[in-house]
């Protein structure tokens, strides 16, 4: 038996401008059902490139990416989408909320694009997320009328919104105070363990590193 | 329900920056409103110009033309049937010009589904005299009736009725120009002389004016019956049939046939006035392109509006993309705002050169060569308002589709590493 949500064999990635440098090499891991795994390291040590190829969204790696056991293609783009809507949350140092609607809409949007349940019943599932993380009274504001800390809050719950597989966070704290910072990883951990929400998040920050379950760390395009 | 999500999102975006896509939307509507109205006036123009002739002018004309014989007696003597006969100095005949068995042709052109109608006409060189000066001119006979229904004579008819043409006896209506010669007006009675030497008093009962001055001039119409008798022949005496036809495509063909059937030479109008079409056809060209070179103007602007939208939102674009939009989304999202500005804008500018056109329409436009015409012609062709909004949906769609690539091409992974 196996459940294993997240898997990488012997990738090797390359960039190619303006000279070919290898970025990684040979990076082998995987990550269970309810895991939550930090990938540390330096500046420039590789671990945001692995986030991406994992996340799908860059395809120029050689190697293997499984996500819930199947492998992902390399060329249709149109899939990968696909699968990133319906089986991975993303949340970016940098929020980006639609400024164009409000936070109950910027939840909803991959919601309505998974178009899995009805208008309704997503609206009621975007507003329960918001009450999970506490900022229900924010969904009719518009996303640029809200503090910091309040709008990666949001971008949390639109991580959510279509239950993923997995959450993948690119340094989310990384733009936020002591404060906010804690409450963020607060959530992440009362995710994990209320929900048993599995957890990828790419962070320098020591003390969040330490919290979490496990931690990968990596050096010059290795992990170690 | 994921085209009503991507509506909705393009809706936002473009009611986000409902300042630019109202400048884009004036773009594509001031070039339908120009095109609309100048196509509409042109054309206007164009059936005008055409209408000066071709509405009094008959798709087929019957008669017998001035020419030689084509049976010379040496075709029918035995001995010279065969080999090529060159026969020198040959003269026209000189035939009569009435057409043969003429009420038996009429009698099958009434039954011939093609034709709408037609109007007996026979015509006499007359003198007008006016004391001691003699005038050239035409007496045509026609049948006002027929004439007026099918080739609109009682529209040149500018004072007088033309129907008293065949109320009153010994009547006629003269052309401005030969009326103001003769220095008659409406109830008075001019003299013609016929080529034979016989006089007539006729009656003036109306004047017309064709717009052709050296036609009013020396023309002058009276009825058939009238006609004839100044020329002393009997009742069945014309020498031309004028045809209207349902097609006046099919005006060269049945002209054809009946040059065949009847034995008769037959004109049609393409034949006797190709100069119109060719006229008419490039003043279309030029409206059209003028008007296409406004709209491909117009979606260069929503070509510029949309890459500048396309840069301000890569943020979200990308987040679009991170959360599971594929490509494809992001391009039907951007081409749903281009055609959404297209089809408001070129929307509005229907409405708008409807009323510029109407406007222009009231604009009084008086010519003394054109009695009918009181204000500047405009034809209400629902085809330019069809070639309009098809028009503007396409060149939104292409001016659209390249930013709108352009956005779907976007790597999210760079957006979202950059910051």
């Amino acid at each position: 038996m196996s459940n294993t949500i997240l898997e990488a064999k012997h990738i090797n990635k390359y960039f190619h401008d303006p000279i070919r440098v290898q970025v990684l090499s040979d990076i082998n891991f995987s990550i269970n059902k309810g895991e939550f795994v930090s990938l540390t390291g330096k500046s420039g040590c590789g671990k945001s490139t692995l986030l991406y190829l994992l996340s799908t969204m860059d395809t120029d790696y050689d190697g293997q990416i499984l996500i819930d056991q199947e492998e992902m293609p390399k060329k249709e783009e149109a899939y990968l989408a696909k699968i990133r809507n319906e089986k991975i949350g993303f949340v970016f140092q940098f929020h980006y909320l639609l400024n164009e609607f409000n936070v109950l809409k910027n939840v909803m949007l991959p919601g309505l694009k998974l178009n899995k349940y009805s208008n309704e019943e997503v609206e009621h599932r975007a507003m329960e997320k918001l009450r999970i993380l506490g900022i229900e009274q924010l969904a009719l504001k518009k996303a640029n009328h809200i503090s910091g800390g309040e709008k990666q809050r949001v971008a949390i719950a639109r991580a959510l919104i279509n239950d993923p597989h997995i959450i993948m966070g690119d340094e989310p704290t990384g733009n936020l105070d002591k404060k906010n910072s804690d409450m963020v990883f607060d959530i992440f951990s009362r995710l994990s363990d209320e929900l048993q929400q599995t957890l990828l998040i790419v962070t320098h920050d020591p003390s969040f590193a330490e919290r979490t379950h496990r931690t990968i760390h990596m050096e010059d395009g290795r992990i170690l | 329900m994921n085209k009503k999500l991507l509506i909705d999102i393009a809706r936002s975006l473009l009611l986000a920056r409902w300042k630019q896509t109202l400048v884009a939307a004036i773009g594509v509507t001031f070039s339908i409103t120009m095109f609309i109205t100048l196509l509409s006036f042109m054309s206007g123009l164009n059936d005008l110009l055409d209408g000066l002739i071709l509405n009094r002018t008959p798709h087929i004309k019957l008669f017998n033309d001035i020419k030689p014989n084509l049976n010379q007696p040496i075709k029918i003597a035995a001995d010279y049937q065969s080999g090529h006969h060159f026969i020198e100095s040959i003269k026209s005949d000189a035939n009569r010009q009435a057409i043969y068995n003429s009420a038996a042709i009429m009698e099958a052109l009434k039954k011939d589904k093609r034709v709408l109608g037609f109007s007996p006409k026979l015509t006499a060189q007359v003198f007008f005299n006016d004391g001691n000066i003699d005038i050239t001119g035409s007496m045509s006979g026609i049948n006002p009736v027929e004439e007026s229904k099918l080739f609109h004579f009682d529209e040149y008819v500018t004072s007088g009725n033309s129907a008293d043409l065949t109320k009153v006896s010994n009547s006629i209506i003269l052309g401005k120009g030969l009326a103001g010669k003769l220095l008659v007006q409406i109830g008075d009675v001019v003299q013609v002389t016929t080529s034979k030497g016989e006089r007539f008093q006729l009656k003036v009962v109306g004047i017309f004016q064709s717009g052709i001055k050296d036609f009013d001039d020396v023309q002058s119409y009276a009825s058939v019956n009238t006609v004839q008798k100044i020329l002393s022949q009997p009742s069945n005496y014309i020498t031309a049939i004028q045809i209207k036809l349902f097609d006046i495509k099919l005006a060269p063909a049945v002209a054809k046939e009946y040059e065949q059937v009847y034995q008769i030479d037959a004109e049609d109008v393409q034949t006797a006035n190709s100069q119109f079409e060719t006229g008419s056809s490039i003043r279309t060209l030029i409206s059209y392109s003028v008007g296409i070179t406004l709209l491909i103007v117009a979606g260069f602007g929503i070509y510029n509006i949309l890459n500048m939208m396309i840069f301000e939102k890569m943020d979200s674009i990308a987040i679009l993309k991170a959360t599971g939009f594929s490509g494809r989304d992001v391009k039907n999202i951007f081409i749903y705002i281009a055609v959404s500005i297209g089809i408001f804008g070129g929307l509005v500018g229907l409405l708008l050169g409807f009323g510029l056109s109407a406007t222009i329409d009231q604009i009084p436009f008086n010519t003394p060569s054109l009695p009918t015409i009181k204000t500047y012609p405009i034809n209400y062709n629902p085809k330019f308002y069809m070639i309009g909004i098809v028009f503007s949906f396409i060149t939104t769609y292409f001016a659209g589709w390249f930013p709108a690539r352009k956005a779907s091409k976007i790597d999210p992974v760079v957006i979202i590493r950059g910051k």
